[in-house]
């Protein structure tokens, strides 16, 4: 597959899934307020993934956007593997969203700059609401980390687990060369400091420990992921697959 | 001599307003009436809910996800009107956990197929704009000013779930198989949202004197079967109804007895749902309280910063 | 046991040059998290270009036209909040 391909449709990806992660809050929140805010997440995540499969379809010429989304299977998808943890408790999912929209925000960032105009146009378009996204997730495990005594225990054992899909994120693999190369991708190395920034600053203001780098998983490039995924999958994708021949 | 005033206000159409006289039923009545319309938009966020992550397209999803947000939405305008009655959301979601406020039984019913997602934007929300049109007249203020916000909402909701049947109807044979199947199994309920006959719903007086409601249940019961059997016509499907009939003396359709057993069975617990969607409901409260309790812990802590 | 949310009313200035209006009210524990509720549940279609938050319990009201001829003097709260009353600790069903 073409590399500008693989490459936007990795951000693609790890939009949806994420949406797809958000989307099962519903009528799960800790308040009626926190379920409508978790929802216009995730529908702003749907909306980002579905820019940029429309791009990759477009790029493609033989599948649309939907048959992108729901006709590959778990070892052609390539989202980060942070966004397909599960949502464990509202922490855990503040926590696994902190983590990503603080990288998104730095990757959009810069991919706003692309020399590609259709990335760059979709990045600039996605920043507004990664901005908030970041916002929403500081704001959040500030007031969990720094609540009570039981909230601070359950966001740092959520930070202590999610710590080890941090790595990846940085990765930069042969398309992300090429990409760069061609003045189209971003360079992941050098987000690492503004991440390092944002993510040691607001663990201050949320009494948190900043976990201690071990194994680091990794892979999503290469479509290897958790065993998350393929069950996120099946459910996912399950009527497409039934109905091959059907339009909804 | 404040009842006088107060009825004259209401019969000259003015709105209540949360700081005028109001005799204590009226009070009850819109307490509990407001606060079980807010529980039914929040418990009907689970039937839909429930397919959000297996809608068969993207665009789908996305529009799913939006109509059922709204229904969050609308849950908040109506505690939030209820509130100004003097009673906090507390204290409500704490009756509905008690089992003493009810919710629209609509919602004890299982969505078993994605066509159910088409049978209830058009049936289900089809029937609660006929009632809510009709609501935005009612006599408190706040009530009136939430409807009128809600009704802007919904016919998005009606739409989407119509479009669905439609491309359904004139899809595969399976996918038209779905949609029958689906209207199938929520004609009666909808028609069953109405509540019961005029004849045998006893607070039907007092709320028409009092203008909280604006048209009866049979009326309103009517209303919506003679604009919705034109629509199932035109897409192809069949009102599961052997008695459906155009009256052309009355000038509407006449329609066959409803399930009074099964209606009563629902209201008062025993539909298929029931149980779950309450057990769901709490669960979702009682798995928050550590959260909401971290946020007013740390409200606390930094009084003057944060408030 | 958490206590009662604090509910703040919201208002909302739709387009620039626009007085705000009011819109229902919201439940957060802090500023912060209420002006970010009342963007969620206010202003999902663009209905928003401001956001004022302000407590319940600190809106004064007036009084209505004909309440001096038929009421006893009352508190100028606008809503009739429970939370309005801190009641001792430990009391129950009030």
């Amino acid at each position: 597959m073409n590399s500008l391909i693989q490459y936007t449709l990795r951000i693609a990806d790890s939009s949806l899934i994420l949406g797809q992660r958000m989307s099962q809050w519903c009528s799960n929140g800790p308040t009626l307020e926190e379920d409508i805010a978790m929802s216009n997440i995730a529908l702003d995540s749907f909306g980002q993934a579905n820019g940029f499969y429309e791009y990759a379809a477009q790029l493609d010429g033989s599948r649309s956007a939907d048959e992108l989304a729901f006709k590959r299977n778990e070892r052609e998808f390539f989202n980060h593997q942070l966004s397909e943890q599960e949502n464990g408790n509202f922490g855990t999912t503040t926590v696994r969203n902190f983590l990503h929209d603080a990288f998104n925000f730095l990757f959009y960032t810069e991919l706003a700059s692309s020399k590609d105009e259709t990335l760059a146009a979709l990045s600039a378009k996605s920043l507004k609401e990664v901005k908030y996204h970041l916002r929403h997730s500081s704001n959040w495990l500030i007031r969990l980390g720094d609540g009570t005594q039981e909230s601070n225990m359950k966001v740092q054992e959520s930070l202590n687990f999610l710590w080890q899909y941090t790595g990846e994120i940085f990765e930069m693999d042969e398309i992300d060369n090429e990409m760069l190369d061609a003045g189209v991708g971003v360079d992941n190395n050098k987000l690492r400091k503004g991440w390092d920034e944002i993510i040691n600053s607001t663990i201050e203001k949320a009494k948190l420990t900043r976990p201690v780098d071990g194994y680091m998983a990794n892979g999503s490039k290469k479509g290897i992921h958790t065993e998350h995924l393929g069950f996120l999958l099946a459910e996912m994708q399950f009527l497409p697959r039934a109905y091959p021949d059907a339009k909804w | 001599m404040k009842e006088e005033h107060f009825q004259k206000q209401i019969d000259t159409e003015q709105k209540i307003e949360p700081k005028d006289w109001m005799p204590e039923q009226y009070r009850k009545h819109l307490i509990r009436q407001i606060s079980q319309h807010a529980h039914s938009e929040v418990i009907g966020m689970q039937p839909e809910g429930n397919w959000i992550t297996r809608a068969p397209s993207l665009r789908a999803k996305m529009i799913l996800l939006a109509k059922v947000q709204d229904e969050a939405g609308h849950g908040l305008y109506l505690y939030s009107a209820c509130e100004t009655l003097g009673i906090s959301r507390e204290e409500l979601v704490q009756q509905l956990h008690d089992e003493k406020a009810k919710y629209s039984s609509i919602f004890n019913y299982p969505t078993l197929t994605w066509a159910d997602m088409g049978a209830i934007g058009w049936l289900v929300d089809g029937a609660a704009i006929v009632n809510q049109v009709s609501l935005q007249r009612t006599s408190y203020g706040p009530y009136s000013r939430a409807m009128i916000k809600i009704c802007k909402e919904e016919s998005f909701h009606q739409r989407q779930g119509y479009e669905i049947m439609a491309e359904m109807a004139k899809g595969t044979p399976e996918q038209k198989t779905m949609a029958q199947d689906a209207l199938n199994r929520f004609w009666w309920p909808s028609i069953m949202m109405f509540g019961p006959q005029d004849s045998e719903s006893p607070r039907t007086g007092n709320a028409m004197k009092w203008k909280i409601k604006r048209q009866t249940n049979d009326e309103l019961r009517q209303s919506f079967i003679d604009k919705t059997v034109g629509q199932a016509e035109i897409i192809g499907l069949k009102i599961p109804d052997p008695d459906l009939k155009w009256n052309e003396e009355r000038e509407h359709y006449d329609f066959g007895e409803m399930d009074w057993e099964e209606f009563w069975n629902v209201v008062n617990g025993n539909g298929p749902c029931n149980k779950q969607r309450l057990a769901h409901h709490k669960k979702a409260h009682d798995e928050g309280e550590w959260v909401r309790n971290a946020a007013q812990e740390y409200a606390k802590k930094h009084e003057s910063a944060t408030n | 046991m958490a206590k009662n949310a604090t509910v703040w009313e919201v208002f909302i200035q739709s387009k620039n040059g626009l007085a705000h209006k009011h819109a229902g009210n919201v439940h957060a524990a802090d500023k912060i998290m209420a002006l970010e509720n009342a963007r969620e549940l206010y202003t999902r279609r663009n209905e928003g270009s401001c956001i004022w938050v302000v407590k319940s319990s600190e809106i004064v009201s007036s009084e209505t036209e004909d309440s001096e001829a038929f009421f006893d003097p009352s508190n100028d709260k606008m809503y009739r909040h429970p939370t309005f009353y801190t009641m001792p600790e430990g009391s129950k069903h009030i």
